[in-house]
């Protein structure tokens, strides 16, 4: 039996390595399906929450133009949040159980949402920064193992780009606009910029799954190699804006081909991990409401089905 | 399974006049018209389809992938079934 598992595993991992994609049917060792649940589930919960800081802004948008294309892009993340439960699913995890953990705390989401939007600014620093990091973590996912997940991922990557435009459309309305709307896109990149640093997660040396999940593929940069492209590619578009990375340590390295920049507050990421952040108990509150009070319409929705359905089978006994 | 839950459901998407209905993802709905309008909102909110076609997720059968090798192996030996396997003189035109 042992031996039997072993050829399993073994033909498992001949599998990725040959860039062959697995698919739900497939066999596939409990760790890599438990990890996937989790990470795929995250990345879902952070769709779902990460439309609560923009909500904020829909009604307070300064033009009609700019009220539609937020609310389109909240409601693209929903889309992404529903693209990944459902890849999740196809693993065995419960849609139920999964918002339950949500819900409850158990399961985490991207702590960049934990900030709070405090001005206009924001919806352009979310856009162009957050967005644009999330896309440097969701492109190669892409070409991830689990096919289910990869095939989400290059809807949601199709899409992401959009959101990324507009936030840097914002930022350069601003930057050309009066002193005082550039001074507001100067303030929201200062507050932006090290959480968005720390949402390519802790350093890689402190990320013991790195290794596993590069193996099977489910990873395909670790964090450290992430954030160094991000900074190599944010810091031109800063300047293009006239607008200034808050970190004095910001140097451009000639050997390395790259920024040489400050050390992230580690302190402060865990703290926001471990759900003391700005917003985490509002972000939840919020959730945990708006899931509460539309119990009644998915009861309600489930009960007229149903009685249709008994109906239909009548009339045609 | 949690009582509550609405029914998994499987969305094929037609793109193009012309084209087949392809599977895209999937999603919950109570019933097939919600499903059909929920399959709207998320999977073509760029026009990327003109026809949407739903099947409950329960009444797909699928074939076992550990059974893959015995399963199409009849075909695996039977290369005089593509037109390539057969030679055509040269001057032979149309063929």
């Amino acid at each position: 039996m042992e031996t039997v598992e072993i050829n399993l595993e073994e033909q498992f991992q001949a599998r990725i390595d040959a860039d062959i994609r697995i698919e739900p049917k497939d066999w596939m060792p409990d760790a890599y399906r438990k990890t996937l649940i989790r990470q795929i589930s995250q990345h879902a919960h952070s769709e779902l929450v990460g439309m609560l800081p923009e909500g904020n802004w829909i009604t307070r948008a300064p033009s009609l133009k700019r009220k539609s294309i937020l609310l389109s892009k909240v409601q693209d993340e929903a889309g992404h949040g529903l693209y990944l439960y459902s890849a999740a699913e196809t693993l065995g995890a419960s849609r139920d159980q999964m918002l339950a953990d949500l819900h409850s705390g158990k399961a985490k989401y991207s702590s960049i949402f934990n900030y709070p939007t405090l001005s206009w600014a924001d919806m352009g620093t979310v856009g162009w920064l957050v967005d644009g990091a999330a896309i440097l973590n969701q492109v190669p996912l892409c070409r991830t193992s689990y096919g289910p997940y990869a095939r989400a991922m290059v809807r949601v990557c199709k899409e992401e780009s959009f959101h990324q435009r507009q936030g840097f459309e914002i930022m350069q309305t601003l930057c050309e606009g009066a002193p005082e709307q550039k001074a507001m896109a100067q303030e929201a990149l200062n507050r932006w910029w090290w959480p968005t640093l720390m949402m390519f997660g802790p350093k890689d040396a402190d990320s013991p799954n790195t290794e596993q999940s590069m193996k099977w593929r489910i990873k395909r940069f670790t964090n450290d190699e992430l954030r160094q492209k991000f900074v190599d590619m944010m810091v031109p578009q800063a300047e293009f804006l006239g607008l200034t990375v808050p970190d004095p340590a910001l140097k451009w390295n000639e050997t390395k081909q790259g920024y040489d920049f400050g050390e992230v507050n580690w302190e402060e990421f865990w703290n926001v991990v471990k759900g003391n952040g700005m917003c985490n108990k509002d972000r939840l509150g919020a959730r945990v409401k708006a899931h509460e009070e539309g119990a009644w319409v998915r009861e309600a929705a489930l009960a007229h089905a149903k009685k249709r359905a008994a109906k239909a089978e009548t009339q045609a006994a | 399974m949690n009582q509550s839950e609405w029914p998994l459901w499987e969305v094929f998407i037609r793109s193009k006049q012309g084209l087949d209905h392809k599977h895209v993802g999937s999603l919950h709905a109570a019933d097939a018209t919600m499903a059909i309008q929920n399959a709207r909102d998320v999977y073509t909110r760029r026009l990327e389809g003109i026809s949407i076609w739903v099947v409950e997720s329960q009444h797909v059968h699928a074939s076992n992938p550990d059974d893959a090798e015995a399963f199409y192996d009849p075909a695996n030996d039977k290369v005089y079934r593509h037109p390539t396997f057969y030679q055509v003189p040269d001057s032979i035109k149309h063929m």
